[in-house]
């Protein structure tokens, strides 16, 4: 029977959120001043040496984008900015509110370290609109922490100082993706960039700005502080650490558990999640959210990491696990992904707007014609997800295929 | 009429999201109007269009008068697994709309919004900035007559 094991989560339940000094008392702050008396450098080697990789979903080296900021050179430009992605919108994800609600100051501390390593003086946590309890508390955390010197002047014994401010979404799923984030931070419609340039080169204003997702920061601290050789002792060689998963569906107990990465789908399910709801059979899951993968029963078995799962053209993603007993209809979930992002597209790149839509059109088909050649059509169907990966510019166009294919290829006889 | 909200911010285009909120929550119809669009771009000093740009773009945003109460109602797949749907012709039935639409007593806007984030609580939904988990037939009618009951106090 696995446990839980707790970075992120480590206060959870167990502090007052908005208590800062309850956060002191259960050691917060104190992997700040021990980062402030390093170089910055040695703050972006350790964290690089820890393997952390981002909690957002894609599961880039955080390290590599530290370095990528610090290393940037804007010769126009001043400040180079810190950003946390808190603009949590993927189906079936809700970690980062969990964090927010519940240990909002381990968050900030992740970001004031990171700022600190790349030396940022300014930041912004953006937030979607819709977590209300989330921008409350991280609101009172961010006054606690100027009240208590933390932010908004000089620490001790340094040249550094942080403001940080929150700002809101309103209700766009595309604006979770950085470079749209930041053009929907720059006061503008979120319609995504070219890239590259990468926002370590030219973010936020056109100035070199590190943006991570609120489980990442929630992960500093405790790399400071533990050094990234005790933290690789979490997890796998390739994704160390530990994750917070977010079950829900058919399953006794929904909700969010963190785990050591490695540990697997049928360990979440059973041993977390009390198995399947109603004592029925375990049909497929989705996982990563709507931008995730289906998979089957073969996959119950395969340590939950982003190389693992990859290996069977499936995602690890933002943690999302949606479970699916064998009653349930994966047509109709699937129909309703691809209505998600026919819904989400933000119309700039051609593919992606007219080859949602087409994707929904073709599922319409399906219905209809009771018993035509559905697995052709699905084929056809994961020819054209293909083709607008290719063509779209972020990664909303290059997310249908990922439903799609995966679904091919663990469910190509249910069609 | 709404300088003085426009004051609190620093005239940088970065806030336009920021002061679209603050306009909307503190009507009492729920929207922005095109009239405090330009007001909003001469303060800002961006064009009129690139204001009703981002207010077009966000769905959290409306340039139609909307109720008091915004019910959002998620329409997540896992929602959907829980029955949102039946919620959805609870409600339509309960407020005599359909989705999108206002009550006559200008009271509730009925509107679905993508996942909320409670995915462990399904089926949910949000009236203004609170939320309600776990909702079936019985706790809807109730949140409606208390809402309907204290508005009328």
């Amino acid at each position: 029977m696995i446990q839980e094991t707790k970075i992120a989560l480590k206060n959870a339940g167990k502090i007052n959120p908005l208590s800062i000094s309850e956060y002191q008392s259960a050691g917060g702050f104190s992997a700040l001043k021990e980062s402030l008396k390093k170089e910055p450098k040695q703050i972006i080697q350790t964290i690089n040496d820890s393997g952390l990789r981002g909690r957002g979903g894609a599961g880039f080296p955080t390290g590599m984008k530290g370095r990528f900021t610090d290393e940037a050179v804007c010769h126009y430009c001043g400040p180079k900015y810190i950003i946390c992605n808190a603009d949590e919108g993927e189906p079936g994800t809700f970690k980062d509110r969990v964090i927010m609600e519940q240990d909002p100051h381990l968050m900030i501390e992740g970001m004031l370290i990171s700022a600190f390593s790349i030396g940022a003086q300014k930041g912004y946590i953006y937030i979607r609109a819709e977590y209300s309890e989330s921008i409350e508390k991280v609101k009172k955390a961010l006054e606690n922490c100027y009240k208590e010197g933390y932010l908004g002047k000089k620490l001790p014994g340094t040249d550094f100082s942080l403001d940080l401010e929150i700002r809101l979404g309103a209700g766009s799923y595309l604006c979770g993706e950085e470079l749209t984030l930041l053009e929907s931070l720059e006061g503008k419609r979120g319609y995504p960039r070219i890239k590259p340039p990468f926002p370590a080169q030219k973010g936020l204003f056109g100035c070199p700005t590190l943006i991570n997702n609120v489980e990442t920061f929630a992960h500093i601290p405790y790399i400071i502080e533990h050094g990234p050789e005790n933290y690789r002792k979490f997890g796998t060689e390739k994704s160390p650490g530990t994750k917070i998963f977010t079950i829900s569906g058919d399953v006794e107990k929904p909700g969010y558990y963190e785990t050591e990465m490695g540990v697997t789908l049928r360990e979440l399910i059973e041993d977390m999640a009390g198995g399947i709801e109603d004592g029925e059979d375990f049909q497929a899951a989705v996982l990563g959210g709507a931008a995730g993968t289906f998979v089957d029963e073969s996959v119950l078995d395969t340590p939950m990491g982003y190389d693992t799962l990859k290996e069977k053209e499936a995602i690890l993603g933002s943690g999302a696990i949606m479970v699916l007993d064998d009653s349930r209809c994966l047509f109709e979930m699937l129909y309703d992904i691809l209505k998600f992002f026919q819904h989400e597209s933000c119309g700039k790149c051609v593919p992606c707007r007219v080859g949602t839509t087409q994707l929904v059109m073709m599922m319409d088909q399906i219905k209809s014609q009771k018993n035509g050649n559905r697995e052709e059509m699905l084929e056809k169907m994961k020819n054209e997800a293909e083709y607008m990966a290719a063509n779209s510019l972020c990664p909303l166009g290059a997310s249908p295929i990922l439903p799609l294919a995966s679904t091919y290829k663990y469910f190509k006889e249910y069609f | 009429m709404i300088k003085k909200l426009l004051n609190k911010y620093p005239p940088t285009k970065d806030q336009l999201l920021m002061i679209l909120h603050d306009i909307q929550n503190n009507r009492p119809d729920n929207y922005v109007s095109v009239s405090d669009m330009k007001e909003v771009a001469d303060y800002l000093n961006i064009t009129l269009s690139s204001v009703y740009g981002v207010v077009k773009y966000y769905s959290m945003f409306s340039e139609e008068p909307r109720g008091r109460y915004i019910i959002r109602l998620c329409k997540s797949p896992v929602c959907r697994m829980k029955g949102t749907f039946d919620i959805l012709n609870t409600l339509e039935k309960m407020l005599d709309v359909e989705m999108g639409e206002t009550t006559h007593d200008k009271l509730f806007t009925l509107e679905t919004s993508e996942c909320l984030g409670q995915c462990d609580n399904a089926p949910v939904m949000m009236i203004n900035e609170k939320l309600y988990k776990n909702i079936d037939a019985y706790k809807l009618s109730n949140i409606i007559r208390s809402i309907r009951s204290n508005q009328n106090q």
